[in-house]
């Protein structure tokens, strides 16, 4: 009877998982998608809280407090910090997935290690690896986007680099055979754990070599594995709730790495183990070129007279959190007429659409921010474009310079555009070290400066300007 | 142990997964992160049955913290993800009026 209810019970949840994703597809009807979610997920655990076998009852309390306690203010976090703390909770599913494998398995090698068929055997070991490895590499990736100060923000290279993690990767492999022969021998405990030692440095190892620009792929792909880790829990404790969840989540990530991928027009392997950004610096210090600056009363009085401003955002933006500014801009140009865009590259920002949620933070309506496949057949018709803290994503190199890193990685097309402003707080090169062309160009003029800063002299112009009428 | 109906029931799914999240709007990407999150901390049922069974105390323990992560998860994934989608509108109450600050939410 209670094995009938609660599968009942798992079937409406899974179902609901697969609505609240599917009303994804609509900011109108996103609201709804969560509390699918949030009903499925209740569903979930008061059934199986109802489960004859759990007796007690005081420790899941407790834990469950816990996890609200630390939850609310965790989803209290500053919109720029989003990434940061999407990395925090990919670690903490990979540690759940992880231990519960090792709990699993420790439980059943004494009770009975007849349980411990080769299937489950091998579907525990997948969930304890895919666990550790999500735990400790989301660490890393957390780590290196709050950037904390021992975590190296550029990538770490070392000689047989990934000779020596698909060696460390095969030997987990062939320790977990080792147990799956004969879980009942001696050394079966001591082998789990150093499976458990091996798949903690190895997230390690795997994040090490990631640049910061990369960010938004690796933080898709630990999403993914997270899910796929839900899902060897799912094989092992023989639980399609937990498939159908994980198998969801893990083709998000998977699609979301896939788009970021095609972004910048890089493969998977290439970005798991290309060691991203150390290649540009080798290739500097060819002829001066000049910038061309432009002061705030100047490019007011430019924007003022467009008809069409595109402003283009990237990670500056965040940095700057120049969002509420770039919104007081908005508004002063929309008073006067002008029809503002923002154009929004798929990897702007440091995870998956961080761009989109800074500015509806900032209250500009979804409506007006545009896709760059969808903004640059309209490029050549725009009179400003407000390039704000984005950089290798208008780098027109990405077409044209061969030898360019960013070598055919689609971009905005900020340089057809009439004339482009762009703000930029110092003469360096870009995160990737990549000298911009755009900067260069006939039509571009600089504004230097904190964007926040600089937009908000932008604004005070605009509005004093106003005054004068 | 029956392998392959649920070894059907994960392809199944996958190919579900990938349907949808295909359709999923790009303003949406970071919100739908936080939701995937939150959904795959379903990992709770686990954590649940290990915590709250009748095994040694060091097992136990483990399940706990597990479902301290889960419910982690699940709380802030769900808060954070709504928190995010109302910020999505498509128009300003008073856009045009100088000195307008935020507030304004669409119920």
């Amino acid at each position: 009877m209670m094995y009938g209810v609660t599968q009942f019970a798992y079937i409406v949840a899974s179902a609901l998982f697969i609505f609240a994703l599917h009303w994804m597809n609509d900011p109108s009807t996103a609201r709804k998608g969560v509390y699918a979610g949030v009903a499925a997920t209740s569903v979930a655990v008061l059934v199986t809280w109802a489960d004859p076998s759990v007796t007690h009852h005081v420790w899941i309390v407790l834990a469950i407090g816990a996890g609200f306690l630390v939850g609310i203010p965790l989803s209290r976090v500053p919109l720029t910090a989003v990434p940061q703390r999407t990395a925090l909770s990919h670690a903490f599913g990979g540690a759940a997935a992880g231990l519960v494998g090792t709990a699993e398995f420790y439980f059943r090698l004494t009770e009975g290690p007849e349980w411990l068929t080769p299937f489950r055997m091998t579907a525990l070991v997948a969930e304890v690896i895919l666990g550790y490895l999500t735990l400790t590499g989301s660490l890393m990736a957390a780590g290196k986007l709050q950037e904390v100060k021992w975590i190296p923000q550029r990538p770490v290279t070392y000689p047989l680099q990934n000779v020596i993690n698909l060696a460390l990767f095969a030997l987990a492999v062939g320790l977990a055979a080792a147990i799956a022969r004969d879980p009942s021998s001696a050394y079966a405990p001591y082998l789990f754990a150093v499976i458990i030692a091996l798949a903690l440095l190895f997230g390690v190892l795997l994040i090490i070599p990631i640049g910061g620009a990369d960010m938004p792929t690796v933080i898709a792909i630990l999403n993914s594995y997270a899910g796929l880790s839900a899902v060897a829990m799912g094989f092992v404790l023989d639980n399609k709730l937990l498939i159908t969840a994980g198998a969801l989540d893990g083709s998000s990530g998977l699609i979301l790495a896939i788009i970021m991928c095609k972004a910048m027009n890089r493969s998977f392997t290439n970005v798991l183990f290309g060691a991203f950004g150390q290649v540009a610096q080798a290739k500097a210090g060819s002829e001066e070129k000049v910038y061309k600056s432009e002061t705030i009363e100047g490019a007011a009085q430019v924007l003022e007279q467009a008809s069409l401003v595109v402003i283009i955002p990237g990670y500056g933006m965040a940095v700057a959190q120049a969002q509420h500014k770039v919104r007081e801009l908005y508004d002063q140009l929309k008073k006067r007429g002008v029809t503002v865009k923002f154009a929004i590259h798929p990897v702007a920002g440091r995870m998956p659409g961080h761009m989109n949620v800074l500015l509806a933070e900032a209250d500009i309506p979804y409506t007006d921010l545009v896709e760059m496949d969808e903004i640059n057949p309209d490029m050549p018709q725009v009179d400003v474009a407000l390039v704000v803290g984005a950089n290798d994503v208008v780098n027109p190199a990405a077409r044209t310079e061969k030898s360019s890193p960013i070598y055919g990685m689609p971009i905005i097309d900020a340089d057809k555009a009439r004339s482009v402003f762009a703000i930029k707080r110092s003469k360096n090169p870009g995160f990737a070290g990549i000298d911009n062309e755009l900067y260069f160009a006939d039509r571009t003029w600089m504004l230097f400066g904190d964007a926040k800063n600089v937009i908000g002299e932008l604004v005070k112009q605009l509005a004093g300007g106003s005054g004068m009428h | 142990m029956d392998l392959w109906p649920t070894l059907y029931v994960f392809v199944l799914a996958s190919f579900i997964g990938l349907g949808i999240i295909r359709r999923v709007s790009r303003l949406l990407h970071t919100p739908l992160m936080s939701l995937t999150n939150a959904i795959s901390a379903i990992a709770v049922v686990g954590a649940i049955l290990v915590t709250g069974g009748d095994h040694p105390f060091g097992i136990r323990v483990l399940g706990a913290i597990a479902l301290f992560a889960s419910m982690t998860n699940i709380v802030s994934g769900f808060l954070i993800t709504d928190r995010m989608l109302k910020m999505f509108k498509t128009e300003r109450r008073g856009a045009a009026g100088p000195g307008v600050s935020g507030g304004g939410a669409h119920k």
